[in-house]
C-alpha cells in the first residue's frame, strides 16, 4: 500500500498541465481526485514518475448551462454533480448516478472528469453519458477535440484519448426523462450491471431513445437495439417490455467475475433496462 | 445549610465512552503512531504462491539500496528464532516465522528488510528476488482430505491437523465411544432432516491493522514490545520464551487498539520478527501492516463444514442431533486455530434438551491463510448449525419455528445444566428471551405482512433463532494461560483513583464501564478514576480481552480489589473520625460515619492521611492499594433470541434485510448504553457473514477478495434500524452477575437471516442456502433448475 516514489507538480491551468505533461516526456499522469489512480499506485499496478495535480485548476469544476447545453468541468466531483440544483432540474439522471457512485468520501474526491478518462468497465457514469450521447470536450498539444461519449469508450480501460490529452467538460442536451438503474456490487459499489436510459415522447409516442449499458462488457456502449425498438412505439409498459427482452441481444463478450457470471450478467441487461426505462418514462 | 449535590448510581446508567473523545477525534496512539529516536522500519518479502520450494532469495540488490540496514532471509530468522508455539495441545507441524524452505500459502513471508524508514523497507522488499519451484496447492478442505493433489506437510498424512475427535453422548473421557444411544435415537425417529452446511471463511479487518515496535535495549538487557494485540501478558510471556529473556525483562505494551475481533490473540511471526531483530541489531525496529498485507498475513475465522443430522418425532420432540464437523484451518496452527471447532462441539445443544447428541470433528490442512479466533469464536458455528436445522425441522414438520423450540428448550428449573458435551450452563431462561422477541417484533403481525406480501408477488421471509454463547472464559483448567483475571486498585494522595485491569480494551469500553463500578463502590466522581490497562509494566498481571470475558472476570476482580482497599480505607477513616471502621459510609464523594454526616471528612482527605499517617493507626501500613485475582469457578452462558424479515429481488436475487429484532441476555448489565453498542457491532459482523462477507480463493491459492473492492465490509447502509431488547437472568458465577455480550451479536443474527431467506424462497422448493446470500446464488434458486439442495454455486 505504499507506491513507488514520484514526484509531484501542481498544474495552475489547463495549459500549464498540457505543457508539463509534454515536458515530462511519458512519464507524467494528471491526477485531480485520484480515486481511480492512487489506489493502483498503492498496489504498485501504476507506477508514473510524475503526478501533475489538475485537481485546483479553478474553472476545471463547476456546472453550467450553455447555449441550451449542460457543460460539465472535468475537475467537477461527484458530490457537486450529486448535489446540483441545475442537474436536478434540467437532467436528474446525472445528479443520480453520481449519488450512487462510491461513498461520501469517494464523492467528495473523485472527479467526473477522472472516472470517464479511467473507463473502468463498471463505473457509472459512462453509460449516462452515453445515454445522453454526450461529448468529450478534450484539449491536448494539437488543441481541441471533441469526442461522443459512445465512441469514446473503446476496451477494457480504453478510451479514445492520447496520454497527453485532458477531459476539459463534458457537455450534452439535457434530458429530463432519463433515469439510471444499476445492480451493486457490494463491495465495491460499482454496477455489476448498470443501464441509462433517456427518453424523449410526444403525443404519447416514443420519438427519440437512447440507451447505455456499463458493467457487462468491457467498456460503456449504447444499447442500438433497445433503442430502434422504443422510436415510433407508443410509450407503454409493454413497448417498455418489449424492448427490454432485446437489450442483451447482440452484447458480446459478458464480464465474468466473482461476484456474477457472465449468465447472470447477461440475464440482468433486460432486467436493468426495463428498470431505467421505467425510471425515465415516469418523468416524461 | 447548602445542600450537597448527590453523585448519582453509575452501575446501570447509560454512561457515555469516555474513550470516544480521544478516539474519534484522531487523538489516539495507536503503534503507527510511536516513535522512537533511531529506530528503523521492518518490511516483509511475501511469496506470491501458495504452495512451493523456496529455491533461492537474493537479496543483493535490496541490501545495496540508500537507507537499507539489513536483510534477513528465512534461514537467517532461524538462526536467531525457533518453530512457533501454539497454544493449544493438538499435534503441529514446524511454523517458522519467515519461511525458510517450503511456502504453504500466498503471503507467508519469505524475508525481511531492516530500512531507514517505512518507503525505503518496501522498495528494498520488492527488490528480493525469490525463486519458488511450484508445487500444486490444495484449497478445497474435503479435497483435501484425500490428499490429493498434494499433502502441504509430511508428517499430516491427507492433510489431516486433527483426523477425528468424537464428542457427547457415549463418548468417556478416555475417549472410548459407544453408540447405543445416538443410534436409537436416530431408530426411534419419526422424522430426520439432514444438511450439508458451509460456515464460509471471513477476514477480520480490524479498522487498525496489526503493528508491532520492538525496542530491545542493550545496555539494560531488556526489551520493551508494543504491539496491536488484545492480550500484551500472553505477548510478554511468548516474546520472553522466544527471545531467550525472562518474563522480567520483557515489557508488552498494547497502546491504543484499533479493533481485533479475535485475530488479534494469536502472536504474530512480524512480533517474534521485530523481537529478535532488535535484539541482534540492538535498535528499535516497527513493522506496520497494510491493508494488503492484512487481508492475507492476519487469520482469517470461521471456515467450517458441518454435516448436520437432527431427529425427532412428529409432534416436534428433538431425540438426537449429529454434527460431523470439518473444519479448514489453513496452512498452519496458529495460537488458538485448533481450539477454535472444539466450542463448536462444546456448544452443540444450543439452547435445547436434547437426550443424543454425537459431535465429531476433522481438522484440515490447505493452502491458505492459517485461521483462528473471529468474533464469536466457534460458537456462531455452533448457533448456526443448530438453528438452521431447527428450522429445516420446523419447516417438515409444518410447525411454527417459536412452537418447535419451546417445545425442546432446557426448563429454567434445570439450571445450572450439566450438558452431555461439557458445559455447565450456568443460568437460563430461553423461553423469556424467546417470548420477548415474538412480543418485540410483534410477531403475528410480521407474518401477516409476509402473507400480504407474498399476495403482491414478492418474495419475504420471516426467520428465529435462538442462541445460547460460552463467555467469561474461564476457569484456568479451560485455559493454559489461565482463566483468571487481575486488578489493582489505588487510591492517590489527591484522593482519585488509579485502577489497573489486566483485560486489555480495544473497542469494549472497559475504560467506562470499570470506572462506573469503582464510582460507586467508593462514591466518588467518574472523572476522578483512570483505568489503566494494556501495559505489562503498569499491570503487573493479566491474561486479556477475548471471550466476552472481559466484564465477567476481569471486572470482578476490579470489584474485589476495590473491596480490600475500601476497607483498609474505612480502617483509616475509622482513625480519623474515632468511630468504629463497621460504621463507615462512603457518600457523596466523603467518607463519614453512619448517622453523623456533620463529621464526615473529604474522601481525598482521608486518602492524604493513608500516605503521611500521623499517627498511624495500629495495625496498618500505610497507603492505598490493593489487588485482586479472579478465578471463575465456571464460565458464563449468555442467551438470546434474534428475528429478521428479509426480501429477496425476485428479477435479480438481491436481498434486502427489513429488520432485526435482537433479544439478549447478558445478566446485568453495567452499562446499557455500551451493551448495545458491543450487540450493534456484533450484529453487523452477522448480518455481514449472512449476506455480503466471504472469502473467496481460486484453485491457485490465490485469495480473489483482497481487498475492499472486492470483500465487502459492512456498512451502515447495508442495515435496517436494529431493534434491540434485554432480559436480564443473572448469573451465580461472580458477585457481578454479569455475563459478557461481546461475540451475541454474531450468534443468533446469521442464522435467523438464512433462516428468514429460505423462507423466503419457500415457494421455490428451497431447503437450505449457504452463506454469503449472494445474488446470483438466490437468483438461481428462483429461476434456474430447482434444487432441493439449494446449492446454488457462487457462479
Amino acid at each position: 500500500m505504499i507506491p513507488t516514489t514520484f514526484d509531484y507538480v501542481r498544474a495552475s491551468s489547463v495549459d500549464d498541465a498540457l505543457a508539463r505533461m509534454a515536458a515530462a516526456s511519458g512519464a507524467g499522469k494528471f491526477i485531480a481526485g485520484g480515486h481511480s489512480l492512487v489506489p493502483l499506485m498503492k498496489l504498485r499496478l501504476s507506477e508514473p514518475q510524475l503526478l501533475i495535480d489538475i485537481g485546483r485548476i479553478g474553472d476545471l469544476a463547476g456546472i453550467s448551462e450553455r447555449d441550451g447545453k449542460i457543460v460539465i468541468g472535468a475537475g467537477t466531483v461527484h458530490r457537486d454533480v450529486a448535489t446540483s440544483a441545475l442537474l436536478k432540474q434540467t437532467c436528474p439522471v446525472v445528479a443520480e448516478c453520481a449519488e450512487t457512485i462510491g461513498d461520501p468520501q469517494v464523492r467528495n474526491r473523485g472527479t467526473i472528469g477522472g472516472s470517464l478518462a479511467h473507463a473502468d468497465p463498471s463505473a457509472d457514469m459512462p453509460a449516462v453519458m452515453a445515454a445522453l450521447d454526450a461529448e468529450i470536450h478534450l484539449k491536448g498539444p494539437k488543441g481541441w477535440r471533441v469526442v461522443n461519449a459512445a465512441a469514446f469508450f473503446q476496451d477494457l480501460f480504453t478510451v479514445d484519448m492520447a496520454p497527453d490529452e485532458l477531459i476539459v467538460s463534458v457537455q450534452f442536451a439535457p434530458v429530463k426523462s432519463a433515469g439510471y438503474a444499476k445492480l451493486h456490487q457490494r463491495a465495491s459499489h460499482y454496477a455489476i450491471v448498470g443501464v441509462a436510459a433517456a427518453l424523449e415522447a410526444r403525443g404519447g409516442t416514443i420519438v427519440s431513445a437512447r440507451v447505455g449499458l456499463t458493467g457487462a462488457t468491457s467498456h460503456a456502449r449504447r444499447l442500438a437495439g433497445v433503442e430502434q425498438a422504443l422510436v415510433g412505439k407508443p410509450l407503454s409498459d409493454a413497448t417498455i417490455e418489449a424492448a427490454a427482452q432485446l437489450a442483451a441481444d447482440g452484447v458480446g463478450d459478458v464480464n465474468a467475475d466473482l461476484h456474477a457470471s457472465a449468465e447472470y450478467r447477461r440475464a440482468m441487461i433486460p432486467v436493468f433496462t426495463r428498470r431505467a426505462l421505467q425510471a425515465a418514462k415516469a418523468r416524461v | 445549610m447548602a445542600t450537597t449535590p448527590v453523585l448519582p448510581k453509575l452501575v446501570g446508567e447509560r454512561v457515555k465512552r469516555r474513550e470516544d473523545p480521544r478516539l474519534i477525534q484522531g487523538r489516539g496512539t495507536y503503534v503507527d503512531d510511536l516513535k522512537i529516536v533511531g529506530m528503523q522500519h521492518l518490511a516483509f518479502k511475501r511469496s506470491d504462491v501458495a504452495h512451493g520450494r523456496i529455491r533461492s532469495v537474493d537479496v543483493s540488490a535490496a541490501l545495496a539500496m540508500d537507507g537499507v540496514e539489513a536483510v534477513f532471509t528465512g534461514a537467517e530468522i532461524a538462526e536467531m528464532l525457533g518453530p512457533m508455539p501454539i497454544g493449544t495441545p493438538f499435534p503441529s507441524p514446524p511454523h517458522r516465522a519467515v519461511a525458510a524452505d517450503v511456502v504453504r500459502y500466498a503471503g507467508e513471508p519469505v524475508a525481511v528488510v531492516v530500512a531507514s524508514n517505512r518507503y525505503t523497507a518496501r522498495d528494498a522488499a520488492d527488490a528480493i528476488v525469490v525463486d519458488i519451484e511450484a508445487f500444486p496447492a490444495v484449497v478445497d478442505l474435503e479435497r483435501a482430505m484425500t490428499g490429493q493433489p498434494v499433502v502441504i506437510h509430511a508428517d499430516f498424512p491427507n492433510n489431516l491437523a486433527v483426523p477425528f475427535v468424537p464428542s457427547g453422548t457415549g463418548v468417556s473421557p478416555d475417549g472410548t465411544v459407544d453408540d447405543t444411544a445416538i443410534n436409537q435415537a436416530f431408530a426411534a425417529a419419526e422424522v430426520v432432516v439432514s444438511q450439508r452446511m458451509i460456515n464460509q471463511r471471513l477476514v477480520p479487518n480490524a479498522m487498525e491493522p496489526r503493528g508491532v515496535l520492538a525496542h530491545f535495549e542493550p545496555g539494560k538487557g531488556s526489551m520493551t514490545i508494543w504491539s496491536s494485540t488484545q492480550n500484551p501478558h500472553i505477548l510478554r510471556t511468548m516474546i520472553a520464551a522466544m527471545t531467550g529473556l525472562g518474563q522480567d525483562q520483557v515489557r508488552a505494551i498494547a497502546p491504543e487498539v484499533g479493533g481485533g475481533f479475535g485475530a488479534k490473540i494469536n502472536i504474530y511471526g512480524e512480533e517474534y520478527v521485530a523481537a529478535v531483530v532488535s535484539k541482534r541489531l540492538g535498535i528499535p525496529v516497527k513493522w506496520v501492516e497494510d491493508r494488503s498485507e492484512a487481508f492475507v498475513a492476519t487469520t482469517h475465522g470461521r471456515d467450517i463444514l458441518g454435516y448436520i443430522d437432527i431427529a425427532a418425532t412428529r409432534d416436534g420432540k428433538v431425540l438426537g442431533l449429529k454434527m460431523r464437523l470439518i473444519a479448514d484451518i489453513g496452512a498452519y496452527n496458529m495460537l488458538l486455530t485448533a481450539a477454535i471447532p472444539t466450542l463448536t462441539m462444546l456448544m452443540a445443544n444450543g439452547t435445547y434438551d436434547i437426550p443424543a447428541i454425537r459431535t465429531t470433528l476433522t481438522e484440515v490442512f490447505t493452502n491458505k491463510t492459517p485461521t483462528d479466533a473471529y468474533r464469536g469464536a466457534g460458537r456462531p458455528e455452533a448457533t448456526y448449525f443448530v438453528e438452521r436445522a431447527m428450522d429445516m425441522l420446523a419447516r417438515e414438520l409444518k410447525m411454527d419455528p417459536a412452537e418447535l423450540r419451546r417445545r425442546n428448550f432446557i426448563p429454567k428449573d434445570k439450571f445450572p445444566y450439566a450438558t452431555q458435551m461439557g458445559a455447565v450452563y450456568d443460568s437460563g431462561d430461553y423461553e423469556k428471551a424467546l417470548d420477548a422477541a415474538l412480543q418485540a417484533c410483534n410477531w403475528p403481525a410480521l407474518v401477516a405482512e409476509r402473507d400480504a406480501a407474498r399476495k403482491d408477488g414478492r418474495l419475504v421471509g420471516l426467520g428465529l433463532a435462538m442462541y445460547v454463547e460460552v463467555c467469561g472464559l474461564g476457569p484456568s483448567s479451560s485455559l493454559p494461560t489461565g482463566g483468571w483475571e487481575h486488578s489493582q486498585v489505588t487510591i492517590e494522595r489527591d484522593g482519585r483513583i488509579s485502577a489497573t485491569t489486566g483485560a486489555s480494551p480495544h473497542g469494549q469500553g472497559n475504560e467506562t464501564t470499570f470506572a462506573q463500578m469503582l464510582a460507586d463502590q467508593f462514591s466518588i466522581p467518574l472523572e476522578h478514576i483512570t483505568i489503566l490497562h494494556g501495559d505489562t509494566g503498569v499491570v503487573k498481571q493479566g491474561i486479556g480481552t477475548f471471550g466476552s470475558r472481559s466484564q465477567a472476570v476481569g471486572g470482578t476482580a476490579l470489584h474485589l480489589a476495590g473491596g480490600k482497599v475500601k476497607a483498609k480505607m474505612a480502617k483509616f477513616a475509622a482513625a480519623l473520625l474515632e468511630a468504629h471502621e463497621d460504621d463507615i459510609v462512603f457518600e457523596n464523594g466523603r467518607v463519614g460515619v453512619r448517622g453523623a454526616p456533620a463529621s464526615s471528612k473529604a474522601f481525598a482527605e482521608v486518602a492524604g492521611y493513608a500516605y503521611v499517617p500521623v499517627p498511624l493507626p495500629p495495625g496498618l501500613e500505610p497507603g492505598l492499594s490493593d489487588e485482586a485475582f479472579f478465578e471463575p469457578a465456571n464460565n458464563t452462558y449468555p442467551f438470546g433470541c434474534h428475528i429478521s424479515m428479509l426480501e429477496i429481488d425476485r428479477d435479480t436475487g438481491e436481498p434486502t434485510l427489513l429488520k432485526l429484532v435482537a433479544v439478549d441476555d447478558a445478566g446485568n448489565l453495567i452499562n446499557p448504553l455500551i451493551v448495545e453498542g458491543q450487540i450493534h457491532g456484533g450484529l453487523a459482523q452477522g448480518v455481514g457473514q449472512a449476506m455480503i462477507e466471504e472469502a473467496v480463493y481460486n484453485d491457485d491459492g490465490q485469495l480473489l477478495t483482497g481487498s475492499f473492492m472486492d470483500y465487502a465490509m459492512p456498512r451502515a447502509t447495508d442495515f435496517p434500524r436494529f431493534e434491540m431488547v434485554s432480559t436480564v437472568t443473572p448469573t451465580p458465577v461472580n458477585p457481578l452477575g454479569a455475563k459478557g455480550v461481546g461475540e451475541a451479536g454474531t450468534l443468533g443474527s446469521t442464522p435467523c437471516i438464512v433462516n428468514a431467506a429460505v423462507d423466503a424462497l419457500e415457494s421455490f422448493g428451497v431447503k437450505h442456502v449457504d452463506m454469503m446470500l449472494r445474488p446470483e446464488k438466490l437468483w438461481r434458486l428462483i429461476h434456474g433448475p430447482r434444487q432441493g439442495s439449494g446449492q446454488g454455486g457462487r457462479a
